[in-house]
Parts: C-alpha cells; sequence; structure tokens
C-alpha cells in the first residue's frame, strides 16, 4: 500500500473555547483530487489551512506524504516545529487563496520566480525562465510585466496558481479558488485546475462549484459541524446522497 | 416644469453650464488685500534688509546649513534604522523582545528632546569613561563631541517616533500577504523583508516625510549641544554684528529651501513605491505642464 498524501487521524482544532474541527479522520492517495464540500462554517476551509500549519492543530495526527506536519513525535508527545523546519515543508506544499494575495508589489513574473529565488535559492535566469513558461502553461504569456492591480479576478487566480507551481509541489491545496470571481471568470480558473488534475497533481480542492467536484474530483468529502458525514465517488454522493444534512444541503445548492 | 425644459427646445441645442463659483473670486480679493498690508507694514519696518543678501551665502552661514542638513539626514536614517529594529522587536512572539521594544519607545517618547540633547551632551558627568572592560576604553569628553552628542540625541529620539510609524506601516498590510509567503514556504523573517515591509512603505513614507521635515527643524535644538547647526551660527552671528531679525530672515529662507527640496524628493520617493497600487500612476507636475503645452493632445 502506498503512503497517502494526506492522512488526516482524528484532528482536533479549537479557536478559543470552539471547537471547529472535531475529530476528522482523510486520506487522500498520490494523484487523487479531492473535493472537500460543505456550508460555510463547516470548518473545511480551517482543516485545508492546517494541512501547511498555516493553522495549528489541537490534538490528532496529520501527515503529508507520511510526515507530520509542523510536529515531531517523540513518545505520546507532540513537539512543535521549529519556524525554519515548518517552512521548509510548508515550500512543498501549493496553496491557493479565496483572495488570491498575490504580491501587489511585484509584477506577475515577480511573484512567481520570488520564492523559487528566496526559498529554494535558485537562481535569476531558471526561477525567470520557469516563470515565463508557468505563465504560458496558465495561458498568460503576454502579461509577464503586468502588476496585480492590472489584471482581472480570473488572472490575477491564475497568477497565483502558477505561483505555487512554481515552487513543484507534490499536493495543491485550494481554498475556495473561484468563490471571489465573477462569474464569467470562473470557467478559466477551473481550466487551469483541470489541467493539473489531468497532468497528475494531488489536489485538495475546498470548493463550492459542483460541477468541478463531480467531473473533476475522484473523491468528495462533505463536512458540516466540524465533522465529516459523508465521503466517497463524486457522483454517487452529489446524485444519490445518504446522509440527510448532505441532502439538505445540496438540495440548496444544486 | 415649464414644456420649454421638457421637449420643445431641441435637446442637442443644449448646453450645460458649471456651477459658478463667485465666493473664489471675493475671497481672493480679501487674500490681496491683506497680503498688500502685510507687505506694507514689512517695507516700512525698521529692518536692514540689504542685511539679509549679505549674510545668506556667507561662509559661516553655509556652514550652518551644512551641518543641519549633515545631522538631519544621518539622524533621521538613524531614527529609521532603530525605528524599524523597534517596531520588528514590538511584534515578536519573544516576552524579552517585545518588552524591550516598549520600553525604548515609552522612555524615548516619554521624556523631551532637548533633555536628552543635554543629557547626552553631558554624559561624562555620568560616565568619565566610556569601556567594555579589558578591551577598549574611551575617554568620554573625548568621544562625546558635540556632533556624537547631537546625532545620538536626535537619531534615538527619532528611533522611538519612528517606531510607531512602522508599526502602523506594517499592520496595514493584509494578513493575506504574511500567508501567502508563508505557504510558499517564506521565513519570516523574509516575508518581513521582501513582503510586507516594501508594502509598508506606502503608508511609512508619507508620515516619515513629515519627521524628515520635522527633523530639519529640531535639529537647531542640537544647539544646546554646542553643535554648529543653521541657527546657532545664526544666534553668534547677530550677537556680534545686532542685526536680529534680518539674521533671523536668512535662517528662516534656508530652513524653507530645504524643506521645499526635500518635499520634491518625497513626492518621488511616494510614486516609487506606489507602484502596482494602481493601474496607472498620475502624471507627475512636470509631465502634465509638458503635455499641456504640447499642441493637440490632452
Amino acid at each position: 500500500m502506498t503512503t497517502p498524501m494526506v492522512l488526516a487521524e482524528k484532528v482536533h482544532k479549537y479557536f478559543g473555547k470552539l471547537e471547529v474541527l472535531r475529530g476528522i479522520d482523510l486520506a487522500v492517495q498520490p494523484g487523487e483530487v479531492c473535493c472537500l464540500l460543505g456550508p460555510s462554517g463547516s470548518g473545511k476551509s480551517t482543516f485545508l489551512r492546517c494541512i501547511n500549519h498555516l493553522e495549528k492543530i489541537t490534538a490528532g495526527r496529520l501527515s503529508v506524504d507520511g510526515e507530520l506536519v509542523g510536529y515531531r513525535q517523540q513518545g505520546d508527545k507532540l513537539y512543535e516545529l521549529r519556524e525554519k523546519e515548518t517552512a521548509a515543508k510548508r515550500a512543498e506544499i501549493g496553496m491557493v487563496f479565496q483572495r488570491f494575495n498575490l504580491f501587489p508589489h511585484m509584477t506577475a513574473l515577480g511573484n512567481i520566480a520570488e520564492a523559487p529565488i528566496r526559498v529554494k535559492g535558485a537562481s535569476k535566469a531558471t526561477a525567470v525562465d520557469q516563470a515565463r513558461q508557468l505563465l504560458d502553461r496558465v495561458g498568460l504569456s503576454d502579461k509577464v510585466d503586468a502588476y496585480p492591480a492590472q489584471l482581472s479576478g480570473g488572472q490575477q487566480q491564475r497568477v497565483a496558481i502558477a505561483r505555487a507551481l512554481a515552487m513543484q509541489p507534490k499536493l495543491m491545496l485550494f481554498d475556495e479558488p473561484t468563490s471571489a470571481l465573477d462569474p464569467e471568470l470562473v470557467g478559466e480558473v477551473l481550466d487551469v485546475m483541470r489541467g493539473l488534475a489531468q497532468d497528475g497533481m494531488t489536489m485538495v480542492v475546498v470548493t463550492h462549484e459542483m460541477g468541478f467536484a463531480r467531473e473533476v474530483g475522484d473523491t468528495v468529502v462533505f463536512m458540516d459541524g466540524g465533522v465529516v458525514v459523508e465521503s466517497g465517488d463524486p457522483k454517487s454522493i452529489i446524485n444519490n446522497p445518504q446522509e440527510e444534512r448532505t441532502k439538505a444541503f445540496l438540495g440548496k445548492v444544486l | 416644469m415649464t414644456a420649454e425644459a421638457t421637449g420643445t427646445q431641441a435637446a442637442d441645442r443644449l448646453v450645460a453650464v458649471p456651477v459658478r463659483h463667485w465666493g473664489r473670486w471675493v475671497g481672493a480679493l480679501v487674500v490681496l488685500a491683506v497680503f498688500a498690508l502685510l507687505g506694507k507694514a514689512f517695507v516700512g519696518a525698521d529692518i536692514h534688509y540689504h542685511v539679509v543678501g549679505d549674510y545668506f551665502t556667507a561662509k559661516n552661514i553655509l556652514t550652518g546649513v551644512w551641518h543641519t542638513l549633515l545631522i538631519s539626514v544621518l539622524a533621521q536614517a538613524m531614527g529609521i534604522g532603530l525605528g524599524v529594529l523597534a517596531a520588528v522587536m514590538r511584534q515578536s512572539e519573544n516576552p524579552v523582545m517585545s518588552g524591550v521594544g516598549w520600553f525604548y519607545v515609552w522612555l524615548f517618547r516619554g521624556t523631551p528632546l532637548l533633555l536628552q540633547l543635554i543629557l547626552w551632551f553631558n554624559l561624562s558627568a555620568l560616565f568619565p569613561t566610556i569601556s567594555i572592560p579589558g578591551i577598549w576604553s574611551v575617554d568620554t569628553n573625548t568621544a562625546i563631541t558635540p556632533f556624537v552628542a547631537a546625532l545620538l540625541g536626535l537619531g534615538i529620539n527619532e528611533g522611538a517616533y519612528m517606531a510607531e510609524i512602522v508599526r502602523a506601516g506594517i499592520g496595514s498590510v493584509d494578513t493575506g500577504q504574511t500567508e501567502a509567503a508563508h505557504a510558499l514556504g517564506m521565513t519570516q523573517g523574509l516575508t518581513l523583508r521582501r513582503v510586507v515591509l516594501p508594502q509598508a512603505m506606502r503608508v511609512i513614507i508619507p508620515p516619515t516625510g513629515n519627521e524628515f521635515v520635522n527633523m530639519l527643524k529640531s535639529s537647531s535644538l542640537a544647539s544646546a549641544a554646542q553643535y554648529t547647526e543653521l541657527l546657532r551660527v545664526t544666534q553668534t552671528t547677530y550677537t556680534s554684528n545686532f542685526e536680529i531679525m534680518p539674521m533671523l530672515f536668512v535662517a528662516a529662507l534656508w530652513y524653507l529651501i530645504l524643506t521645499s527640496i526635500f518635499g520634491i524628493g518625497q513626492y518621488f520617493l511616494e510614486r516609487r513605491f506606489a507602484r502596482g497600487s494602481q493601474r496607472e500612476l498620475p502624471a507627475t507636475p512636470a509631465q502634465r505642464i509638458l503635455s499641456a503645452l504640447r499642441p493637440g493632445r490632452r
């Protein structure tokens, strides 16, 4: 059996006294596209952010590619890693945000080449070369010198995907990547993501795009109230949900 | 509503008339009158205006101008360095670091600048020698020259104010920026240097320009540390030639010149750091004049 790319075991997360994640168990295999669905406040974004330690889990175990995220286990205790070690692990996990979060003071090219140069120590020429190829791949080869403010939302999100890919991640996390976009711009971002999935990238996608989940997802996971309610094959879950909460949610969004 | 307004007149012959600003004309007349009266008063005043011209480029006055500029630039640079350091320390999760940062701001912002300058100048009364035991030692009076006392006094005081400005600038940057940088594997230091501070600059520069204009003027307090900056030179000159008012005019003119030149520099600095904040930067005044002169284009 292969090592799962993401393995969550009884993951709990508290914000103060509020328990946001109440024991999440989940495995994502290499090359799999896993879509997290659920109403807002169900904990799906929080769980996604735990995968690269942007949020610290309170209890349980979460590992990426067989290594614990943000912690080192010794006996029955988890010791938090030093900042540099956490940063090194994050460099292997790409993340795309709902609000793009491009660096506004850098051009599209600068945004993409920044981390390979500063974090990986790539030469400027190599990084720029690679950045141009990535811009080409997301269909923006004419926007090399554009600043984020000069790009549409869909273009910004595509640059953000290219920026994450520049670190050659083994796993990509998408946090509602199309929720901040005008409806006619959603398609161009989903197309890029579809291309990634076809190339075999392991992806965990928090989304409200049922069409995308059904078509591209290998598995969907329906979350509510900080627990996994139901998970499995996209078509059977979306077309024929078993749980009442899943039925209620899908009835509203479909 | 009359029939004329609603449609009997052809719409394409209607002409839009902007609001008339009668108040502006009245205001302009009042201002002119006040200036005329003031001008008359100054022309008739008992001042030897030729003295202003005589001393404006006198050697010791120019030395004073140079010293004012030098101490202001160096002290401001020191203030910015200390300010960034203190602001970053205050944000640190390490309670010792944030405590030290807080204490620095509290101490130097809470006491008068003049007092600090006098204290630095008289440091030898406290510590006759400054030394790192067994390695290095120096006589305080030799080390703390008027220049050094003025630099320490102005720079360290400025750092406390800059710390608050930098802190506000860092706070103005969206947390999503830090998250995106961290998600790319950037460490906190790298994130601060490459992502947060460059964006904070847009918020930091305008008040820093304000601080520097203030510094050009408050450097005159360094005369308390016997430093020969512009105001002190002016004062020593008028105690010997008794032309108090003309000499003060000389100093005032030089201060205005320095602050005006700096204002132009600040304008271009702000443009530099506004990159990416707008789709297109507005034209500079020079560009606007040029395009207005060029016929056929607007």
